[in-house]
């Protein structure tokens, strides 16, 4: 029969959590935009096994990328343990996981406009140039974007807008934030690591 | 009740035989009238049959850049079109098909249908689709300005490098060609996502995964390879945008670039686009074919397989665009190898198409006509293609008018031949009124017989040796008399569409009535009216099989489908969010108001282009405030939306 399809008593209404169409939507776009950075190492791996040797004007150093790394990290875990705070409806805490995940993001944003400063190559010199620049470029557009939903859900969370069951803005600029920090994590192995392991 | 309660005790209701003032759905869905409403509503309907239209004139002019050349071709030493100008009627012409008529116009089909199809109300997000369509539109315009001013894209389609870079091509050409580009790839991105939640997340309770139409499988499988492959052009349009303005150095040799990066990544995104502009098309057969042969398609599962199987496989075989490029032949044996595996999924639909004509009681209508000739083109498209697959072969065939040959196989067979049938069959949905059979013989006899005439023999030109792209040709080399046959097949092919047209405008005022149900198919969208009403769905249906208006016939559910019975869901917009799998009922989900802000965002996202089109960061600055606030009025959490919190037991 037709109501055997209809299981359930009741159903929840409105947007809810991992229910709701805005967090598989973002899945969607996370997927394309893995695939942009995928494309961009993809060039970078290009170029090193093409050139090889002398490739690479010189040999990365981890006095910024280092601290900077483990910063985005924090980042992550801070809007994490917000997004969870807000799952048990503890919105004091939401909100300071969510600021806190959001001015680390900025810190790193100002730390890597010093990494830049610090080359000794610009992105015209050669290909890596181009390529350093615009991949990291790429990654900090995509910090600042993730920046700003935080931004706008923390201050959603100051007006009030979020409980238990209508969070569903928190946990998609959070699976946005992870994702930009897992996409920094690649960037970072690819061209401040695997010079080290012999790559170009 | 507020309209925002978390919960809600579920009642089935059945269809009412009049309309009641009390929550009536039509005035809760229906847009405003007048050009605002015009501009701002958000019906997939709405923009399903925009995409379509925007897409034929597309083909309209695409088509009349084709006739042009044609008549450059028609006799040796025609001199009729300067080189340059030559360059740019092939340019426009390829990327005007390829991007924004052959895409453009499944994503019509799949916004229209793909709801319907799946018993939703809406797609997922009716705003992202206004977006997309307008930035589509946006997009393509983009690209014509230029073309208008006289700085059309000049390298071919595919745009290589080094021409495209700016010490060959110092004009403006590329640059119109390289951002319009990635505004079209955010259009098509968008489009993409919002079909694939769609599909996971908003079909009829009970369509499991085993029972949805293979239009809404080829839709969605086609949206994966979009999501998947657009960035890789995208980025490699940016790329040469900052080397032609900013002295970056991917391409250039001198910088120790690489030109070959290029092709790489422009055939990464290209091959994989070939299937998506073919497996939506592909899908429309198999859902529309069945319905003429009066019988089930054969085959479902394996034609689903092979479907999402030709999808993936077609992300690795992108090197055999590049077999003439001194590859290592370690290289070209793999991927000369993938090409060939890649026909094997794509022959098992065909197969199914044959068994199901055979087995099946044929209509001789208009659109079975169409997809009878859709299989024959694909055979000889995909043999052509077996014959490039194969790397010695190639390396004779790359560069000639055999590839042109095949190419227009491929795409005028497996995709144009497929959206007339599918308008045969779907536009008396759209409008209400059937088109007619008499012009329609002549539309499609005019269509097939032109199209071969012109196609066919220009495998003989390519395997006589004529290269392509060249503007004009001398007498002697025996390619006169075969120029002047396509030359008339092309013609011959335009008067075939012109035909179309002159069908789709007549039937408007004087087509038949279509009913609900006009050919007897088997899918959701047959039990409404034609059009259908705003809300599409009086009551949301429940679906026991594959074929939810032929059960009586097949005896092949288990339960029944109900149609007729279902949640009414009208407390406001609402629709049904169901489990990705099974297709339980997971929540009520509350669909948007109509809004200008995706039209705004849309104007905007172009304006940031042209700003960097024109090196005015003033212009590109503007766009992008506008278009953040107009994310903002698009994404604010609202209450009638049930995205804010609400005071319990409310």
């Amino acid at each position: 029969m037709a109501d055997a399809a209809i299981r359930r008593p009741k159903l929840p209404v409105g947007s809810i959590g991992h229910k709701s169409f805005g967090w598989w939507g973002m899945m969607a776009i996370i997927m394309s935009e893995g695939s942009l950075f995928a494309y961009l190492l993809f060039s970078y791996y290009y170029f090193a096994v093409q050139y090889g040797g002398d490739w690479i004007p010189e040999m990365p150093k981890f006095e910024l990328a280092g601290p900077n790394t483990a910063i985005l990290l924090l980042s992550s875990l801070f809007v994490w343990w917000g997004e969870r705070s807000a799952a048990r409806g503890h919105g004091a805490k939401q909100a300071l996981g969510l600021v806190i995940g959001l001015w680390l993001g900025i810190i790193f944003l100002v730390i890597q406009s010093y990494e830049w400063r610090d080359k000794p190559f610009t992105y015209s010199s050669t290909s890596y140039g181009s390529s350093y620049f615009v991949t990291t470029g790429f990654h900090m557009a995509h910090v600042a974007v993730g920046a700003a939903m935080l931004a706008a859900v923390f201050f959603w969370s100051l007006l009030g807008y979020f409980d238990k069951e209508r969070r569903a803005p928190i946990s998609i600029a959070a699976i946005y934030w992870h994702f930009v920090d897992l996409v920094w994590l690649m960037i970072f192995f690819t061209f401040y690591v695997t010079p080290y392991l012999g790559v170009g | 009740m507020a309209i925002t309660n978390y919960d809600r005790p579920l009642d089935l209701e059945y269809v009412r035989p009049q309309p009641t003032a009390e929550r009536d759905l039509a005035r809760i869905w229906e847009r405003e009238p007048g050009l605002w409403g015009w501009l701002s509503t958000v019906d997939h309907k709405e923009y399903g049959k925009r995409y379509i239209a925007t897409a034929f004139l597309f083909l309209l002019v695409g088509g009349v850049e084709a006739l042009v050349m044609r008549l450059q071709l028609a006799g040796p030493d025609k001199r009729m079109l300067t080189p340059e100008q030559y360059d740019q009627l092939f340019s426009m012409h390829g990327l005007t098909m390829i991007f924004f008529y052959a895409q453009p116009v499944l994503t019509g089909f799949s916004a229209f249908l793909l709801p319907l199809i799946l018993g939703a109300r809406d797609l997922a997000f009716p705003r992202l689709n206004a977006f997309s369509y307008w930035n589509y539109l946006l997009s393509g315009l983009f690209i014509y300005a230029g073309f208008a001013m006289g700085y059309g894209a000049n390298d071919g389609w595919f745009n290589y490098v080094p021409y495209a870079l700016k010490q060959y091509n110092p004009g403006p050409n590329m640059d119109f060609y390289a951002l319009g580009m990635i505004l079209f790839g955010v259009s098509s991105t968008a489009a993409a996502a919002n079909f694939v939640v769609t599909f996971l997340r908003a079909r009829a309770p009970g369509m499991s995964i085993n029972r949805i139409p293979v239009l809404a499988w080829g839709t969605t499988t086609a949206s994966f390879g979009i999501l998947f492959s657009v960035p890789a052009v995208s980025l490699a349009f940016f790329m040469l945008w900052t080397d032609r303005q900013f002295d970056t150095h991917f391409f250039n040799w001198a910088g120790r670039g690489q030109p070959l990066l290029w092709q790489h990544l422009f055939w990464i995104f290209a091959h994989p686009w070939v299937y998506i502009v073919v497996l939506p098309a592909m899908g429309i057969v198999s859902d529309a074919l069945p319905i003429f042969c009066r019988r089930p398609l054969v085959g479902y599962t394996v034609v689903v397989l092979g479907t999402v199987a030709t999808m993936v496989m077609g992300f690795g075989v992108w090197l055999h665009h590049m077999f003439a490029t001194g590859i290592p032949y370690l290289a070209l044996s793999f991927f000369s190898a993938a090409s060939f595996v890649i026909t094997v999924p794509s022959a098992v639909a065909v197969f199914a198409w044959i068994a199901t004509i055979w087995t099946g009681r044929p209509v001789l209508s208009t659109a079975f006509l169409f997809f009878a000739g859709f299989v024959v083109t694909f055979v000889i498209g995909g043999v052509s293609g077996v014959m490039t697959a194969a790397a010695p072969s190639d390396r004779q065939l790359t560069d000639t008018y055999f590839v042109v040959a095949h190419i227009h196989y491929v795409l005028i067979g497996i995709n144009v031949l497929a959206v007339m049938g599918g308008l045969y069959t779907w536009l008396p949905k759209m409008t209400g009124r059937l088109l007619d059979e008499r012009i329609g013989r002549w539309n499609f006899w005019t269509v097939f017989i032109g199209f071969n005439l012109a196609f066919l023999p220009m495998h003989w030109t390519g395997l006589a040796g004529m290269p392509r792209r060249i503007y004009t040709y001398p007498e002697g080399l025996g390619w006169s008399a075969v120029n002047l046959i396509t030359t008339i097949g092309a013609f011959i092919l335009a008067v075939g569409v012109l035909l179309l047209l002159i069908n789709i405008a007549v039937s408007r005022k004087r087509g038949f009535p279509a009913g609900s149900n006009p050919w007897g198919g088997a899918t959701l969208e047959w039990s409404i009216p034609s059009p259908p009403p705003p809300y599409d769905f009086e009551v949301v249906p429940v679906v026991a099989s594959r074929h939810p208006l032929w059960e009586e016939e097949l005896a092949e559910a288990g339960g029944e489908s109900s149609v007729k019975r279902g949640l009414r869901l009208d407390n406001g917009k609402e629709m049904l969010a169901t489990t990705a799998l099974d297709a339980e009922p997971d929540a009520i989900v509350k669909a948007p108001e109509d809004s200008i802000a995706p039209f705004v965002a849309a104007l905007a996202a172009t304006m940031f282009c042209a700003g960097a089109l024109v090196l005015s960061w003033i212009v590109s600055a503007i766009g992008f405030g506008l278009l953040v606030m107009s994310l903002l009025v698009w994404l604010w959490p609202r209450r009638e939306l049930g995205q804010i919190a609400e005071a319990r037991g409310g």
